[in-house]
């Protein structure tokens, strides 16, 4: 019983972080290109340009 | 940089199509120095850009252009949110916060189940309560508000029960909990929130795609043209902000921006997306033109005479508005069922209640029990049952190259019988093809090749295609020179070689045009608006589907009758939109569902009629609004394809159905019985759901 104390907490926080997690990307658009992104590791870096 | 602020502006590039069109438009656009951002959107197929206020229009096309893309601006950028995209976050969101809490609740009732018992089982459902009941008060929300809706309006649909349901639910294990009883079922109505979110989210992310594919077609939004203003001077402006009495300068090739009195200038109109007309018309000074017509040979000097929303014919418009409301009166397969559903399932949990009640159960035992039936009947594999299905069947028509917009769409494809084509645009390219490339010199081929691709005229462009797949070299030509309504003229090996408008005027209204060599006329190229390369083979092959296919023209009856010949289609010709509309009015009548697939401006009404629709993906814009399909490219055969696609869908749809009820048949029973006790009600929503997902997901490549 005495585990439980510390067992649902966190439980429960590690749940609410991955939903934080989600929100956040969601509202910093990471779901808004999907295709794209797949696409994206294909893309060289731009070459290098004068500062 | 300068220190003034960037503005943002959209556009859509239907050809972004791979990674390297990514890395192209991001590091080549931003060379440009008044542009400062470039980031591709590859799904919308859109460019956001950040550039300096003082850069027009037309040079951001031509940034464009210049790296090989065609771009058309949409929207005036962040400050107008798209409520539908909205309301897919808003459901995503919820989908999130649901899937959290049924996560977290299921590890507190599964502790339950597997044997807590008093103060311990007492704590987990009190945590149960604290995380469900916000869940269900903020993820219920589009349930409760629709319910509410419909009750208001004196009628029902799935969401009462679903609403009913939850909430009665919530409240039972509530008191449950108060009381210590041993059974809670917070975990039954998160998780049913849970799966009928994600159905409903389903259904609104494969209209948005469907939308955003559309926006990427549209061109003639937030398009231009040059005007002229009284010192002679010339700027761009946008299509809506022109005004009449302004003068458009509009070159050859460019699409006329608004309806206009031509006061200079003589060229000829390529009408076809308005009337259907294949034959261009040959315009004068006093002639009035209109808004989507194609300019082909001459500048003209267009006085605009109505601008925005009322170039579209007024005539075309309001018949398209009384077209569209016989559409809204088609009920979607879920909602038909929903109409037994609903008072079905109240009546069952009302009975059950009552049967309880009169055995003499108490009515603690009595309520436990209706909440039980509503919980295992709630329509939680019928929520997804139909958007499951349907969003596998867009995204496989999307790789075929078809945009469905939204899944009604696809039930009512399912049902056609009969087909109308228009002709000119559907059956035909719509756009003029070179014809008899293959006879001429290789030497001329050659020539012709390096004057056309110097050209944008759109005869220029059609022979471009057209040799392009000949393998040959463009000739070594110098000082080329385009002259409007003329031609072009260089220097070749010593000689003025010109292409340009044929000399001799036997040719009558036929496009045509002819290759000289030191003013001797060496090679004329015909043109002429080719069928697509299959259609005879899709007509065919949706004939023996059962679908019976007839051309509606606007054309004359001379040039239909070759193509109806060729196709062996039966034709009515030179007809207005209200004959077409009349046409699909008479097969209604007679008991057949029609498939109006047409791309012109007069085809719109008929479009919107129609019981389904679709449009080419080079169809006007009021044609690709109206219709239900757009499909992509030359080929024809996308059209057979979607309805076979549908007619599949409507059947996985259908054993969803029956399975769902398969389903409630073992259910019930047990649930009526009070043996339905959480862990039963889990299994069997979470089981029931997963087969009917997994039937619909056999579907994906089922085209082919």
């Amino acid at each position: 019983m005495n585990g439980l104390a510390f067992l649902i907490p966190i439980a429960l926080g590690l749940g609410l972080l991955g939903l934080a997690a989600f929100f956040w990307s969601l509202r910093k658009g990471q779901f808004d290109d999907l295709d794209g992104a797949a696409l994206r590791i294909f893309v060289e870096d731009e070459e290098e340009r004068a500062p | 940089m300068s220190a003034t602020a960037l503005v943002e502006r959209d556009f859509a590039v239907p050809d972004i199509r791979c990674a390297g069109c990514i890395a192209k438009l991001e590091q080549g656009l931003v060379r440009d120095r008044r542009i400062a951002a470039a980031r591709v959107n590859f799904t919308e197929k859109r460019v956001h850009l950040s550039c300096t206020p003082d850069t027009d229009m037309p040079d951001l096309i031509g940034a464009f252009s210049n790296l090989g893309f065609e771009a058309h601006p949409i929207g005036a950028g962040p400050d107008e949110i798209d409520p539908a995209a909205e309301t897919s976050r808003e459901l995503l969101r919820a989908v999130a916060v649901s899937g959290f809490a049924m996560m977290n609740i299921m590890l507190l009732s599964v502790s339950v189940w597997s044997g807590a018992a008093g103060a311990t089982r007492d704590l987990f459902h009190w945590l149960s309560a604290a995380i469900a009941l916000p869940t269900v008060s903020y993820a219920g929300r589009p349930f409760f508000r629709s319910a509410w809706r419909a009750l208001r309006h004196g009628g029902t649909n799935m969401d009462v029960p679903i609403s009913i349901g939850v909430l009665l639910v919530c409240a039972i294990s509530l008191y449950e909990t108060a009381t210590s009883g041993p059974h809670a079922y917070f975990d039954g109505a998160v998780m049913l929130l849970f799966f009928l979110l994600c159905g409903r989210w389903l259904d609104s992310v494969m209209r948005d795609r469907a939308r955003g594919g559309v926006t990427a077609l549209l061109r003639n939004m937030g398009t231009g043209a040059m005007v002229v203003a009284d010192d002679g001077r010339s700027r761009w402006v946008d299509a809506t902000a022109l005004e009449p009495g302004m003068v458009m300068l509009v070159a050859a090739g460019e699409r006329l921006a608004a309806d206009g009195v031509v006061v200079g200038g003589a060229s000829r109109l390529d009408l076809s997306l308005l009337t259907g007309e294949s034959a261009p018309q040959a315009v004068h000074a006093d002639d009035l033109v209109h808004a989507g017509t194609l300019n082909l040979d001459a500048p003209l000097r267009v006085r605009v005479t109505a601008a925005g929303a009322d170039t579209a014919l007024a005539d075309i418009a309001r018949l398209m508005g009384e077209a569209a409301q016989g559409k809204s009166r088609y009920v979607r397969i879920a909602d038909r069922a929903a109409r037994f559903y609903a008072p079905a399932v109240h009546c069952l949990a009302l009975m059950a209640f009552a049967g309880w009640m009169i055995a003499g159960a108490g009515w603690h035992q009595s309520l436990l029990i209706a909440a039980a039936v509503l919980i295992i009947t709630c329509p939680c594999a019928l929520g997804l049952a139909v958007p499951a299905a349907q969003i596998v069947a867009a995204g496989e028509l999307m790789r075929a190259g078809v945009l469905v917009k939204d899944g009604s769409a696809l039930e009512r494809l399912a049902e056609v019988d009969r087909a109308f084509v228009d002709k000119t645009g559907t059956l035909t390219l719509g756009r003029p093809e070179a014809i008899g490339l293959e006879r001429l010199d290789i030497g001329v081929r050659s020539l012709i090749l390096a004057l056309s691709q110097a050209s944008r005229h759109p005869l220029s462009e059609a022979l471009t295609r057209g040799l392009q797949s000949y393998d040959i070299r463009p000739a070594d030509v110098t000082s080329i020179r385009e002259t409007p309504g003329f031609g072009i003229e260089a220097r070749w090996a010593g000689h003025a070689v010109t292409l340009g408008r044929p000399q001799g005027g036997d040719l009558g209204d036929a496009l045509a045009t002819e290759l000289s060599v030191d003013g001797r006329a060496v090679a004329t190229v015909r043109f002429a608006d080719r069928l697509r390369p299959d259609a005879a083979d899709a007509i065919r092959v949706l004939g023996r589907e059962g679908v019976e296919a007839m051309i509606l023209s606007g054309d004359r009856a001379e040039a239909v009758a070759p193509v109806a010949r060729d196709l062996g289609l039966t034709a009515q010709t030179g007809m207005s939109p209200q004959d077409k509309l009349a046409a699909i009015g008479r097969q209604a009548a007679m008991g057949h569902k029609v498939l109006m697939i047409g791309d012109g401006l007069n085809d719109g009404p008929a479009l919107a009629a129609g019981h389904a629709s679709m449009a080419p993906g080079s169809a006007s814009d009021v044609g690709k609004n109206a219709a239900d399909c757009i499909f992509l490219g030359d080929r024809m055969m996308p059209v057979v394809q979607t309805v076979r696609m549908a007619r599949r869908t409507q059947a996985v749809v259908r054993q969803n159905f029956m399975l769902a009820i398969g389903y409630n048949v073992v259910a019930v029973p047990l649930a009526f019985l009070g043996f339905v006790t959480p862990l039963v009600a889990a299994i069997a929503m979470s089981g029931s759901s997963l087969i009917v997902v997994g039937n619909a997901l056999r579907l994906k490549r089922a085209i082919r």
